[in-house]
């Protein structure tokens, strides 16, 4: 069965959620939900180490996301704003987590997996040195992306990376990234 | 050449070079999508200051939070420091963190392990 994008947001939105969102990646954007994420943590008394460490995964994610969504999906019929992504925090048990969907090209998908396989089969320590390395030898794009969003994000949480590709079409993926903090 | 005076934006730092004191600041959050627009005049500004700097430059790095995009324009800054610490100048990087922060720490030991340049690692207790 092909994937069904208003059941996995409705599912997504199940649990204990600070906040939902499916739309229009733009820098407002950003600016926004962590603006009202900080505000929903300080509300709840969260302690600053916590918050710290979602607000850099928020920021880590989301840019992931501005830097590389399509403007544009060829061939998908769901109403998309341009640069289309979701984006959902909730609160899981003592945790939480921040997942984030986007639509994304079958040619790309070996890249990112590889990617992030990579990335959750090092330790602490190898993080801290791809981290490095890439830091030191690789230049930004033209658009101010990195290559080290995940690896950040991998080193601060200490946890692995948890993803999914569902076939949409063809040409199309739906990329889910899960991650607990 | 005139110093930088910039002051904080919700996503980029206030920022304050002074080549007549030798003293430079960098101080908030810099979490801007594009974060070469933001730094590229200041690595520029500090590659003419390298030309002729006072004998003693001092650099307090004060980041709450810093983003990835960012990290890489932070390491050009340095390594514009750490040219001027080669020719033979006295150069510190004072790096700021929070209390408990130890990402912050961590991101600092990070480039004093990659920057040739004496810093400091200063907790700010509350």
């Amino acid at each position: 069965m092909s994937f069904n994008l208003k059941e996995y947001y409705d599912n997504l939105s199940k649990g204990d959620v600070i906040l939902a969102y499916k739309g229009s990646i733009t820098s407002e954007l950003i600016n926004d939900v962590l603006e009202g994420v900080e505000k929903k943590l300080a509300e709840a008394n969260e302690e600053s180490k916590t918050r710290k460490k979602i607000y850099n995964v928020l920021v880590e994610s989301m840019q992931n996301l501005f830097h590389h969504i399509e403007e544009y999906h060829e061939g998908i019929n769901e109403n998309l704003d341009p640069k289309f992504g979701i984006l959902v925090v909730e609160k899981d048990g003592d945790s939480y987590k921040v997942t984030t969907g986007n639509f994304i090209n079958s040619s790309k998908i070996k890249y990112l997996k590889e990617k992030i396989d990579k990335i959750n089969s090092l330790t602490k320590e190898e993080l801290k040195d791809m981290y490095k390395f890439i830091l030191n030898h690789q230049k930004l794009s033209a658009k101010g992306g990195g290559g080290l969003g995940l690896v950040d994000i991998a080193r601060k949480t200490g946890n692995k990376l948890e993803y999914a590709f569902y076939n949409y079409n063809n040409n199309y993926y739906f990329f889910n990234l899960t991650i607990r903090v | 050449m005139e110093p930088i005076n910039i002051e904080a934006t919700p996503k980029t730092p206030s920022v304050k070079f002074n080549n007549e004191t030798g003293v430079m600041e960098i101080k908030g959050r810099s979490i801007p999508e594009n974060s070469i627009e933001f730094y590229k005049p200041l690595v520029d500004w500090l590659e003419v200051y390298a030309k002729n700097p006072l004998k003693k430059t001092q650099v307090d790095v004060h980041l709450e939070y810093f983003n990835t995009s960012s990290s890489k324009c932070i390491l050009d800054i340095f390594k514009k420091l750490e040219a001027i610490h080669k020719a033979k100048h006295e150069v510190v990087i004072n790096w700021y963190y929070e209390e408990d922060d130890e990402d912050m720490l961590e991101a600092g030991e990070d480039y004093e392990s990659i920057i040739r340049v004496p810093f400091k690692m200063i907790e700010i207790v509350d």
